[in-house]
């Protein structure tokens, strides 16, 4: 931050500087923490070494799966770590790599993909609605409705699901049917987005133009101009 | 005054703050706000390489620490390769993947080794989109010369060129791969306005478009089984007697042994530099930023280009406290969203290009006119209620599913209230030098993506990162493959290294760090 600001502000900087803390529990042992930082944060600085379970710190790779629980609360719940806050009494730890199972696909030369579902996936249609994975999903998706959806072959619907979909996976290890839903629901998007998704018709013609040199003329103008004329040209439009 | 108040000062203000029209900087108006508040322009924050490619240039003192570094590896390891392969490729990001995927279809016996899992990198929070020049109205043309400005005019013609061009074969290929992006009620690809850019060319997946693309990605590394080597990072290159890179030594970050791969062409993929954390800024980058690839071609005597030029993207969060550094999507600002000191005002063109909005942003806040948070931290407000105003009710809900989930985990409504924003180390604008295929000057050594220099000048637009790491992935990848075809096996030698120990000591500096840094020490010991 500059330098430049005003006194008034010192206040602030200083609470900033003695933060309030809190008592946590990471993998059971309990630690003493800044309120209000991210899970992983506070694993930092009870001095753990994280390198498994971190990744974009933004959430949307999915690498820092956690469970925890609130004070009191028999709750467990889902989260990722890096955008969630502590508070006191919580308890938590990192989901381990769940094994599942992904299935391997050319999906160019799949010849009816919504059937193929059930050979690549021939746990999928024995969901048993326990509903667990959509409570385990930490980002909110309906996970449940999205793999039947699957199974009755709505693959529009699960891909615009899914959309939220960070592939954390902690759908997969609560399913009692061994289903991994995210990455049917995966199989299930790139399959409507390679076979039941119309091709942009205005895509190809551009490809064609370039092919054809359609803009050649424009590229043996401007690139002879100086960078002063440069600024102050435009592309003629096709 | 409470934060709550300066809030109100938002919504007050909004309906006069719509009428008006904020002008866009004349480019000498531009020059002077850069110069004046850029971080890029604070020279105390600058010091000269002092031996290798580049000695004698100016670059921050944390790259130039790196660059000066020791290698942990010795001089006297036992380079019997473990792994004998026609192509390395290290980085699981974007690049990386586009890489491994067309090297892989080109025949190529190919490796990845990647220091987190498979897809752990900045692409997968690419939110804004990946502009191509599919518009009727638009052309791969006037994508060359909107980048160019918006590099100030620095750009490599020759990289740049190839990149609007191959963009839109880019756009066809991920589509095949089964990439959903947005359309228009005709079927045609939807495009959306970014900064910088004189038409819309944004495609888009929501906003959600990075990881749209490398969820596909990676589930078709997975499928052509590509052989992988999950948190394993490269620590140093290797060369044969003509200086040709033969292949990498890596480390298993599980049981920090060595790793030695023998490759006939090696492709660096490893990203930027945001955990560097330059000039102190927070940053927007994922956890294994660290400009690893800097230091492994620099040891190898490649020059690096434009090393001195790094983006601060114009919205990071500065409130609450866990989203400090975290990206705020630009697309709120392209959809309309007006910034906002703490006067109610506006102080920019919200589409101007990055380093201009960052600029002024940082000018509001040396000037007095931010908004202090709690924890004493300064920003200014980003208007996203306003989008909902301008656009119906539910805009925010349809195009930034990402972004309302990022706030009201925190209990912050973005539909209701502003949010607060500063600038965020997000991109490193230079790199290794490359030519039109990603090679290096030093043969058999490619790289991809944000670790390589020249493409962006000296400030990248908005959603050119996404298609770089496309097109330069493709590119390295087939030459990659094509080349180690003809390449016979070359010797393992770590002679390039002692060459380099010798000019640190010739020089005298011992810097006392070992580099590449891999990943940043936040653990409190």
């Amino acid at each position: 931050m500059p330098d430049t600001l005003d006194k008034k502000n010192t206040l602030d900087q200083e609470e900033s500087l003695q933060p309030k803390m809190v008592t946590v529990e990471i993998e059971g042992k309990p630690f003493q923490v800044p309120a209000g930082i991210t899970l992983i944060k506070a694993l930092w600085y009870a001095g753990q070494d994280v390198i498994r379970g971190v990744g974009c710190l933004g959430g949307f790779c999915g690498a820092c799966a956690t469970y925890y629980r609130t004070k009191d609360d028999p709750k467990v719940k889902t989260c990722l770590a890096c955008s969630m806050a502590v508070e006191d009494g919580m308890s938590f730890s990192f989901m381990p790599a769940f094994p599942a199972r992904k299935a391997t696909y050319n999906l160019l030369e799949l010849k009816d993909p919504k059937q193929d579902l059930f050979t690549l996936y021939p746990e999928a249609p024995l969901c048993r609605n326990c509903n667990a994975c959509t409570e385990a999903c930490p980002q909110q998706i309906d996970v449940r409705e999205g793999v039947w959806k699957a199974v009755f072959g709505d693959f529009k619907a699960v891909s615009e699901m899914f959309m939220d979909c960070v592939m954390c996976g902690m759908c997969a290890p609560v399913c009692i049917a061994d289903i991994a839903p995210n990455l049917v629901a995966l199989y299930a998007s790139r399959a409507q987005g390679v076979h039941f998704t119309e091709k942009p018709e205005g895509l190809s013609k551009r490809i064609q133009e370039i092919t054809d040199g359609h803009f050649q003329q424009e590229w043996d103008r401007i690139l002879k101009l100086s960078d002063e004329e440069l600024q102050n040209t435009s592309a003629a439009t096709t | 005054m409470e934060l709550t108040d300066q809030r109100n000062l938002v919504h007050q203000t909004r309906d006069a703050r719509r009428s008006k029209s904020f002008p866009k900087l004349s480019p000498a108006e531009r020059d002077s706000l850069i110069k004046k508040y850029h971080p890029d322009h604070r020279a105390h924050a600058y010091r000269p390489i002092i031996f290798g490619p580049n000695a004698g240039e100016s670059t921050v003192t944390e790259v130039a620490t790196l660059l000066e570094g020791e290698s942990p590896v010795p001089a006297d390891l036992n380079l019997t390769p473990d792994y004998s392969v026609d192509v390395l490729v290290v980085g699981g990001g974007g690049a990386g993947c586009a890489s491994a995927l067309h090297a892989h279809a080109h025949g190529a016996n190919v490796l990845l080794a990647t220091k987190l899992r498979l897809g752990d990198s900045n692409s997968v929070m690419a939110q804004g989109g990946m502009q191509i020049a599919v518009g009727s109205d638009d052309s791969p043309v006037q994508h060359f010369l909107d980048t160019l400005k918006g590099g100030h005019m620095k750009n490599d013609h020759q990289l740049l060129k190839v990149m609007v061009e191959e963009g839109p074969s880019i756009a066809k290929w991920l589509l095949e791969l089964g990439v959903l992006f947005d359309r228009d009620a005709d079927g045609n690809l939807h495009v959306k306005k970014g900064g910088g850019s004189s038409k819309a060319r944004l495609l888009t997946c929501s906003d959600y478009t990075g990881l749209e693309i490398m969820r596909v990605l990676k589930d078709e590394v997975l499928n052509q089984k590509v052989p992988l080597l999950e948190f394993v990072a490269a620590v140093e290159l290797l060369s044969d007697a003509d200086g040709a890179c033969t292949g990498a030594v890596l480390k298993d970050l599980d049981n920090n042994r060595f790793i030695v791969v023998a490759a006939k062409t090696v492709i660096l993929a490893t990203g930027g530099i945001g955990r560097l954390h330059i000039q102190g800024f927070p940053t927007s980058n994922h956890f294994g930023a660290t400009g690893d690839a800097l230091v492994l071609a620099y040891r190898l005597g490649v020059p690096l280009v434009q090393i001195d030029t790094f983006q601060y993207h114009p919205s990071g969060g500065v409130y609450p406290e866990q989203l400090v550094g975290a990206l705020v999507t630009e697309g709120i600002r392209s959809e309309g969203g007006h910034l906002v000191n703490g006067k109610g005002e506006r102080f920019v063109n919200e589409l101007d290009t990055r380093d201009v909005v960052s600029s002024s942003i940082i000018r509001e806040c040396e000037e007095g006119r931010g908004v202090r948070t709690p924890s004493g931290r300064v920003g200014v407000w980003l208007d996203t209620p306003l989008l909902d105003v301008e656009h119906g009710p539910g805009t925010l809900d349809k195009h930034f599913p990402a972004m309302v989930r990022q706030y009201e985990r925190y209990q912050v409504d973005i539909r209701k209230d502003p949010v607060l924003i500063y600038p965020t180390l997000h991109y490193q604008n230079g790199g290794v030098k490359i030519d039109v295929n990603g090679e290096t000057p030093v043969a058999n050594l490619f790289v991809a993506g944000e670790a390589s220099g020249g493409l962006h000048g000296r400030n990248r637009l908005m959603g050119n990162s996404l298609l770089d790491l496309m097109v330069f992935g493709k590119r390295t990848g087939i030459l990659a493959a094509e080349r180690s075809k003809s390449l016979p096996k070359s010797s393992l030698t770590l002679d390039h290294l002692k060459r380099f120990r010798a000019e640190a000591k010739r020089h005298h500096v011992s810097a006392g760090i070992i580099s590449p840094m891999v990943l940043p020490a936040y653990t409190n010991k």
